[in-house]
């Protein structure tokens, strides 16, 4: 279930189009933000509150990346390795967390504290390497920034 | 070629309506709504303004598309997916100037008759949409946006909508898919979409920073921003340096500058003071250039286009002669497979085999006749696509292996035979290979990892 306040933003988000559908993106997020990650209970709540096919809203979310499909850890760890990134060593970094996590990229740490992700370009070009945890960017890093970064995140 | 900043001027607290609109902000959407729609049309128009998304389309041009005479609903949509590596402009704009941008949508929603505006912000960006939402509900509270603005009878709304990771999204008739709640596949065209666009209503998508622009145009006039710049690509342009340099970042600058002049005198120089192997102009999609080739070439669609390359988002991406350029391309077209939305199979399959043969290259388990297969593949994609993702797959690896043939020479299997190279290769002897890597690749070319 969503909570009431989401159904009422979804209510007032569909006076914005002239029809129900353009809000599957929104409904989805406030569903992620709630849940954690868009499960099968997510999909058929979504499709019902916007009167869609169940399975239309599955081709959604299986379109975008950033909803995830399956359970993650409490902060997700985006790293970006494309070109920019990759040219001021987001490999290092990558490779530090995975050895401080223990974890390989699409893994979650077996506390639930961790999940980490290999990312595409985040627009984060001139403060490479870089990496996001949820809503948060964490610029220009290097191995202490983000030993400060992780044991800040409970 | 200094010039004033004015897309991101230096004033503390801009992003706050009332330092906006102390600096003048709104000024411009009163002079406009006192102007006809058609005559603002006009201004942009003659000021020369080219889109800043990538294609350099004439702003004022794309206007005059939409229909004046409709019974239909007419929408602006403003493309803020800002996903194209090495790009991070747009985040300039919402974080420093929101309100310009909302000023800027507003006049251009009022020349077109447009009555509901998107703004298309990547999911990613969730910080900057909060600060964009703040501005915007400022601008509604303060009477710029919605009913009857300032009195004027015309009516618009802007509502922010929130993308959740896909590049292809940023192309324009992917965005209109996506912001219909479909999966962000792109259309075939034609239509147009100032034809048949959102819900089949006629539809105009311009770029954040574009419409950025165009209350600096009403401000200075048509005639004076024509002269900043390049005469035919005029105006400021937001340059985002990355990679190796000193002080990565985004300049705004006049168009026409020169590559070196970006990359010495605002980017701080390349770090260690090494040289410079290549340049990606303009994000990843563009012609990837030597570094002794960017010498008197200009930031701008003319002085891009000479040397073999395009402006794309002007995002600069300096790489220094110690750069593993194999390793760099393997990553972009990696990029491009993981985003192919997989509608068309030039495209699909072919960003997977490109990857898969550049991952041999990289692991020195490639044969020269690697190269040329690689270079089919990328001639296969390149024009046989529905959008222009297919083709910005294949310009990095075209560009590479023309430019570059050094690099990827080095990387092949020493027992390998080197005397023909890529020419030597039958074409007979590319395609079996072609139906070789077609034959294999249904173990690796699984669904993009995320």
């Amino acid at each position: 279930m969503l909570s009431e306040q989401h159904i009422a933003k979804i209510e007032e988000l569909k006076k914005r189009y002239p029809r129900p559908q353009p809000v599957i993106l929104a409904a989805l997020w406030m569903w992620q933000e709630e849940h954690g990650w868009i499960s099968k209970e997510g999909i058929v709540e979504v499709a019902r509150l916007l009167g869609l096919p169940e399975y239309h809203v599955y081709g959604v979310v299986s379109f975008y990346t950033m909803f995830n499909t399956r359970p993650v850890g409490r902060h997700k760890i985006e790293v970006c390795t494309n070109v920019s990134c990759m040219l001021r060593n987001s490999d290092r970094i990558l490779d530090h967390i995975r050895t401080t996590l223990n974890v390989g990229t699409g893994e979650t740490t077996p506390d639930g504290r961790f999940t980490l992700v290999e990312a595409e370009c985040l627009g984060s070009c001139g403060t490479a390497p870089m990496m996001q945890v949820g809503d948060e960017y964490y610029e220009n890093l290097d191995e202490a920034k983000v030993d400060a970064i992780l044991s800040s995140l409970k | 070629m200094m010039m004033e900043p004015l897309i991101l001027p230096p004033v503390p607290g801009l992003r706050s309506i009332d330092v906006y609109e102390a600096h003048g902000g709104y000024g411009m959407l009163r002079k406009a709504l006192a102007m006809k729609p058609e005559e603002v049309t006009d201004e942009v128009k003659k000021s020369g303004l080219r889109g800043r998304g990538g294609a350099c389309f004439p702003t004022g041009l794309k206007w005059t598309f939409m229909p004046k005479q409709t019974d239909k609903q007419k929408y602006l949509c403003i493309n803020g997916d800002e996903s194209e590596p090495g790009t991070f402009k747009d985040r300039q704009i919402f974080e420093f100037n929101p309100h310009l941008l909302i000023e800027g949508a507003l006049i251009a929603a009022y020349a077109m008759g447009v009555g509901t505006v998107y703004l298309y912000i990547r999911g990613e960006y969730n910080r900057w949409i909060a600060m964009v939402q703040k501005a915007l509900d400022e601008a509604y509270g303060r009477g710029y946006c919605g009913e009857s603005i300032l009195g004027s009878g015309f009516s618009t709304s802007i509502t922010i909508h929130r993308g959740a990771g896909a590049y292809i999204c940023g192309e324009e008739s992917s965005l209109m898919n996506s912001i219909e709640g479909e999966r962000g596949y792109p259309r075939v065209k034609p239509p147009f979409p100032a034809q048949f666009g959102l819900w089949g209503c006629p539809t105009t998508i311009n770029n954040v920073e574009t419409i950025a622009n165009v209350p600096v145009i009403l401000r200075l006039g048509w005639e004076a921003y024509s002269r900043i710049g390049h005469p035919k690509h005029p105006g400021p342009i937001l340059v985002g340096v990355s990679g190796h340099v000193n002080k990565p970042g985004v300049f705004e600058l006049p168009t026409g500058v020169l590559l070196t002049e970006i990359i010495e005198k605002y980017a701080g120089g390349v770090t260690g003071n090494k040289k410079i192997k290549a340049v990606i102009p303009g994000g990843s999609s563009t012609m990837i250039l030597r570094g002794e080739a960017i010498e008197g070439v200009t930031m701008d669609a003319e002085g891009l286009k000479a040397a073999g390359s395009s402006v794309g988002t002007a995002g600069m991406i300096v790489m220094d002669e110690d750069t593993d350029l194999v390793r760099v391309l393997t990553r972009i077209a990696g990029f491009y497979h993981h985003e192919s939305c997989g509608q068309c199979t030039p495209c699909r399959e072919g960003t997977g085999w490109m990857h898969k043969i550049l991952k041999r290259f990289e692991t020195g388990a490639a044969t020269m006749a690697d190269l040329n297969l690689l270079l089919e593949v990328a001639n296969n994609i390149e024009g046989n696509t529905i959008c222009a993702l297919g083709d910005a797959a294949a310009w990095p690896v075209q560009s590479m292996i023309k430019r570059f043939p050094e690099e990827f020479a080095k990387r092949v299997m020493p027992t390998a035979p080197q005397g023909g190279g890529a020419a030597g290769a039958s074409a007979r002897g590319a395609t079996e290979s072609a139906s070789a890597v077609g034959a294999t690749s249904g173990t690796t070319l699984s669904p993009a990892h995320s």
